[in-house]
């Protein structure tokens, strides 16, 4: 039993890991109905640049690479450059999209994918780099000795940070005015801009809150294995949480974080066996499948129903 | 007036240009294609490697004034560690002007197993040094690829070899439980064979987890050998799944000191990202890390003094990835050199000629520490039957900042190895109905 909860709470932890970098598909879905191929390049483009700036601002201002400060200063300017980012894809490539097909809009971001990953790259070297968080990724020390149940301390508060980053975005869309002005903008475009909705200010908004969800992920996944390309691969991860918990909820984000989190680890240890193992990359696909047949809208997602 | 001053100007251009032209078709230069990876999720190891190899071909260039007065030359193309672009670099890279490509090593068995049904039809030997398939180490029934230094087969046994000295000797192996965590890929399933045989003969029981692609995530398999608890984990993982491995590892409470890798986990950039977790872990190596080589020191000095220097990074000269590149470089100079001693000294060599000298290169370590290598890379002996030609790895600890060597030279059990390579080849000829070679009749 001791060893079901272990999995179980393990998975449960890493699926929050995973809507948090759901959380970003979501918001920009929300606000311009358009899917994100370019989410998990913007994690790893946040991250690099975070841990960039922290070796090189030292250099450039003359500080030790020991002042305290440093993580700050760094973060602050990471996410100056998520708003450039934002600004710079609004004004470039969403303007010029405006009320084109919502695949037209995908296509853009799979090229923009491309070019943040090779921007990045180009911008701060393709070496991997370590991230010290200062948060020990250890057992709590107590329910080991207790219940001998190895929980890692660092997982518990990242999900701990996911958890409040959702609570954070959930009240934003549903009780701000940007929220709601988000909100319409998803729902039709040139509607959204008839009532006089700044849709180029929105879209800005919600790109750079999205840039701020990915160094936030950026953060908690290049401290667990580096900061490195593979940062791009954690949107792989998050597809199927979409899937389950709908494109355009950000609670359920997180729900479908825990169900896919949970259950891929399960299925590896209690399935994986008899299957020759290795199956965590693509259960959580079957499972999302599974869910689009019997609710195509995902858990929490918006029932859609077209008139004829 | 105007169009006659044009027409002559035209007329002495054109002079210049095609007197310039004959003038570098006249130069000796040997052209090699190099189908690098710079970018993409391996760029690390891609860069490191061929940037290592570069430096070497730019040492010999500058200090040596190329390979008996050949000018060394070369053209990359980014294969982004993708099969299908490995096979149009392939492409792209057979022919510069009138030189044909003498060598393709694209450092990734992907590629490898993409085009080495090619290389025979065009001519251009394939190098796989330290990457699979281990069975085209016997050169009778692939005389056209060179997995040199180690094949995966060489380096499982190894490795338990390394376990077998650190219990105090083979038998000593008897009733231990080793977890093997590998990447799902197919270099990660390779050495299996070697290990199942081994196990038989040394009597411990193997337990093969598999982690898929890419890796980022191995909670599942970690507490899976939790449970196990095993005496050692035999970790064939690559990229991002190394520091993932080590830092879950550490989480649910598995000693590094016990966990040793095979060399694609044996970088600084596998051990760094991890942290503490990764200090005591193990790996194995077939070129050990440093600057401590007179040839890295040269290349220092002749190549990076002068800002010519191909890492954007100097401070990653000396690295796993780096050395291993240098590495590459040796073996291709001194097999230009062994061919155009045999065909002509000064002149530029076929990809056939290329294959001659690999299939009859020898490294020994007088000459090895002539070039300044000596402890770089093992001893190589190369035949028409054995295109290996060592076999033998180290294995380097992670002290937390950098790797140090913590065993010599480590032999594989060559004739398990061997019997089934031969085993292997015999199949595959079988197959495609290939005659092996008749190696007393080689020269």
């Amino acid at each position: 039993m001791g060893f079901f909860l272990e999995v179980l709470i393990g998975g449960l932890l890493a699926g929050m890991l995973y809507a948090l970098v759901a959380l970003g598909f979501v918001l920009i879905f929300k606000a311009s109905g358009v899917l994100n191929f370019a989410q998990g390049a913007m994690v790893f483009f946040a991250a690099l640049t975070f841990v960039g700036l922290t070796e090189r601002l030292p250099a450039w201002l003359g500080l030790s690479p020991e002042w305290a400060g440093l993580f700050w200063v760094a973060l602050l300017l990471t996410a100056a450059v998520m708003v450039l980012l934002a600004w710079v894809v609004e004004r470039f490539m969403l303007r010029k999209l405006v009320n084109q097909p919502a695949i037209t809009l995908f296509m853009a971001t799979i090229g923009l994918s491309y070019l943040i990953e090779g921007v990045a790259q180009g911008m701060w070297g393709a070496v991997v780099r370590g991230l010290d968080l200062g948060i020990a990724d250890e057992p709590v020390m107590w329910l080991l000795e207790r219940y001998n149940l190895m929980i890692s301390k660092f997982d518990l508060i990242a999900a701990t940070v996911a958890g409040v980053l959702v609570a954070v975005l959930a009240l934003f869309f549903q009780y701000t005015k940007v929220g709601r002005a988000l909100r319409a903008v998803a729902d039709d475009h040139q509607a959204a801009l008839s009532i006089g909705i700044p849709l180029q200010r929105i879209w800005v908004i919600v790109w750079a809150v999205a840039g701020f969800v990915a160094i936030v992920a950026g953060l908690v996944w290049g401290s667990r294995n580096g900061v490195q390309f593979a940062l791009t691969y954690t949107a792989l991860k998050a597809l199927p949480v979409l899937i389950l918990g709908g494109l355009t909820s950000v609670p359920g984000a997180i729900v479908g974080g825990l169900i896919i989190g949970a259950s891929e680890k399960l299925a590896e240890v209690y399935l994986g066996p008899f299957v020759g193992g290795g199956i965590d990359s693509w259960f959580p696909y079957v499972l999302a499948l599974v869910f689009l047949l019997i609710r195509p809208e995902g858990l929490f997602g918006e029932k859609h129903i077209d008139r004829v | 007036m105007k169009l006659k001053k044009a027409w002559l100007a035209a007329v002495a251009a054109s002079t210049v240009w095609g007197a310039a032209s004959m003038g570098a078709a006249q130069a000796a230069e040997q052209y090699l294609g190099l189908p690098s990876y710079r970018v993409g999720a391996y760029a690390a190891g891609g860069t490191g490697v061929f940037g290592g190899w570069i430096d070497y071909m730019k040492l010999i260039n500058e200090r040596d004034g190329g390979v008996n007065g050949v000018k060394l030359v070369w053209q990359e193309c980014e294969t982004e560690y993708n099969n299908a672009r490995g096979v149009e670099c392939y492409e792209r890279l057979k022919k510069q002007g009138d030189q044909q490509n003498v060598l393709f090593a694209p450092v990734s068995t992907g590629i490898t197993f993409g085009v080495f049904e090619r290389v025979p039809q065009d001519k251009i030997p394939l190098l796989s040094i330290g990457i699979g398939r281990s069975d085209t180490a016997d050169g009778r029934v692939f005389p056209w690829v060179f997995p040199m230094i180690a094949t995966y087969w060489s380096q499982a046994s190894a490795i338990v070899g390394y376990l077998g000295k650190r219990e105090g000797g083979m038998d000593k192996l008897k009733g231990k439980k080793i977890a093997v965590l590998y990447l799902d890929f197919a270099p990660g399933k390779e050495p299996f064979p070697v290990l199942d045989r081994l196990a038989q003969k040394w009597g411990f029981t193997t337990e093969k987890i598999a982690v898929a692609m890419p890796g980022n995530e191995q909670q599942a398999q970690w507490l899976q050998i939790r449970q196990m608890r095993p005496d050692y984990v035999i970790l064939l993982t690559y990229g991002v799944s190394n520091p993932t491995a080590l830092k879950t590892a550490a989480r649910t409470g598995f000693p590094a000191d016990r966990i040793v890798g095979w060399w694609w986990s044996g970088a600084e950039e596998d051990a760094m990202p991890a942290g503490d977790a990764a200090k005591g872990f193990v790996a194995g190596a077939f070129n050990p890390a440093g600057t401590d080589f007179p040839v890295i020191q040269d290349i220092q000095k002749h190549v990076y003094a002068k800002g010519q220097g191909d890492m954007q990074d100097p401070k990653r000269v000396g690295s796993t990835y780096y050395n291993r590149g240098v590495g590459h470089g040796i073996i291709y100079v001194e097999a230009l050199r062994l061919a155009q001693e045999k065909f002509g000294k000064g002149k530029p060599v076929t990809g056939e000629q290329m294959r001659w000298a690999l299939e009859n290169l020898k490294l020994d370590e007088k000459r090895l520490e002539a070039i300044g290598a000596k402890g770089l890379m093992p001893e190589l002996a190369l035949s028409c039957l054995d295109h290996e030609g060592s076999g033998r790895v180290r294995f380097q600890q992670w002290d937390g900042a950098k790797w140090v060597s913590v065993s010599d030279w480590i032999e594989p059990d060559r004739e398990l190895v061997r019997s089934l390579v031969e085993e292997s080849a015999a199949a595959y000829a079988k197959e495609k109905g290939i005659t092996p070679r008749d190696c007393s009749k080689e020269q």
